[in-house]
């Protein structure tokens, strides 16, 4: 686990996810491979841009290419988000383990005022 | 209670310097804002289940203060502090928040926005915390990575515990 936090931090993939048009060529890639002209066509940015993009995702590892004769097809390589999603995952739970306290003062308090015994209702 | 226990609170990172917290809850949101910000509601809720809250204080008005702390299972203190920027009772509440535990905590100060926002008797709390650089939230997942780690080996000390 000490490895998987520290290997986030030092590939940045974070950074690559922050960007919002970098998520959506994940979102796209998620679905299959593509060349770089589908990309294109499909987001509505310019080649540059999605070019761009697309490097910094190779940088962190999160997008594969390989040359398919005169085309580059891109896919998703999802092993960088992991330790991304677990430690969301974990972060989800313990704050889930918060609410799940909260929601039984919450049913009191709702008691409480239905049975008009709070304090100044 | 099936339905209660599968409820679970969403993380998602807007940017590489947010994070952003949402849950709904059974109950209008004047409720869950005094859960949220009385200190004897507070100490029963906030510690989840990694320990027991030493301290709930809040001083609810603009420039107050609040501290929260806690002792964790493994006997360690846990704590975090912060003053109150914005408050709008039941809607809103934005303050600084400082962890205790790293020196020269209130240069790592994040920023929560929190809004309640009630719909048909239910309301979905959205706490969006906002950090001053990504040094800090490398740091905060690190302690979340360490956080995990400590409930994993809890978990397998019980499984332990239940082979005996």
């Amino acid at each position: 686990m000490w490895a998987m936090a520290r290997a986030a931090t030092t590939t940045d993939a974070f950074n690559a996810v922050a960007e919002p048009r970098r998520r959506q060529i994940l979102d796209v890639l998620s679905a299959g491979e593509r060349p770089v002209n589908d990309l294109v066509s499909q987001l509505g940015l310019a080649q540059p841009v999605v070019s761009k993009h697309l490097r910094v995702l190779r940088e962190v590892g999160l997008v594969d290419v390989r040359g398919d004769g005169r085309q580059r097809i891109y896919g998703i390589n999802a092993n960088p988000l992991k330790p991304i999603h677990d430690w969301v995952k974990t972060y989800e739970r313990s704050w889930s383990e918060r609410f799940d306290r909260l929601d039984a003062v919450l049913e009191e308090l709702k008691q409480q005022e239905e049975h008009g015994d709070g304090s100044g209702k | 209670m099936a339905v209660a226990s599968s409820k679970t609170a969403v993380v998602t990172l807007p940017t590489d310097r947010q994070i952003l917290i949402t849950r709904d809850f059974n109950a209008p949101k004047h409720l869950v804002y005094k859960a949220y910000t009385t200190p004897e509601l507070i100490k029963r809720w906030w510690s989840g289940n990694r320990g027991t809250v030493t301290t709930a204080e809040i001083d609810p008005r603009v420039g107050g203060k609040w501290r929260n702390s806690m002792t964790a299972q493994d006997g360690s203190e846990v704590a975090f502090h912060g003053e109150i920027r914005e408050i709008i009772p039941t809607e809103r509440l934005v303050w600084t928040e400082i962890y205790e535990g790293v020196p020269n905590g209130e240069a790592s100060a994040a920023i929560v926005t929190h809004t309640f926002a009630e719909k048909e008797g239910r309301t979905t709390l959205t706490m969006l915390m906002e950090l001053p650089n990504q040094e800090v939230r490398d740091m905060i997942i690190q302690t979340g990575m360490e956080g995990g780690l400590q409930e994993a080996l809890d978990h397998l000390e019980q499984v332990a515990l239940s082979l005996r």
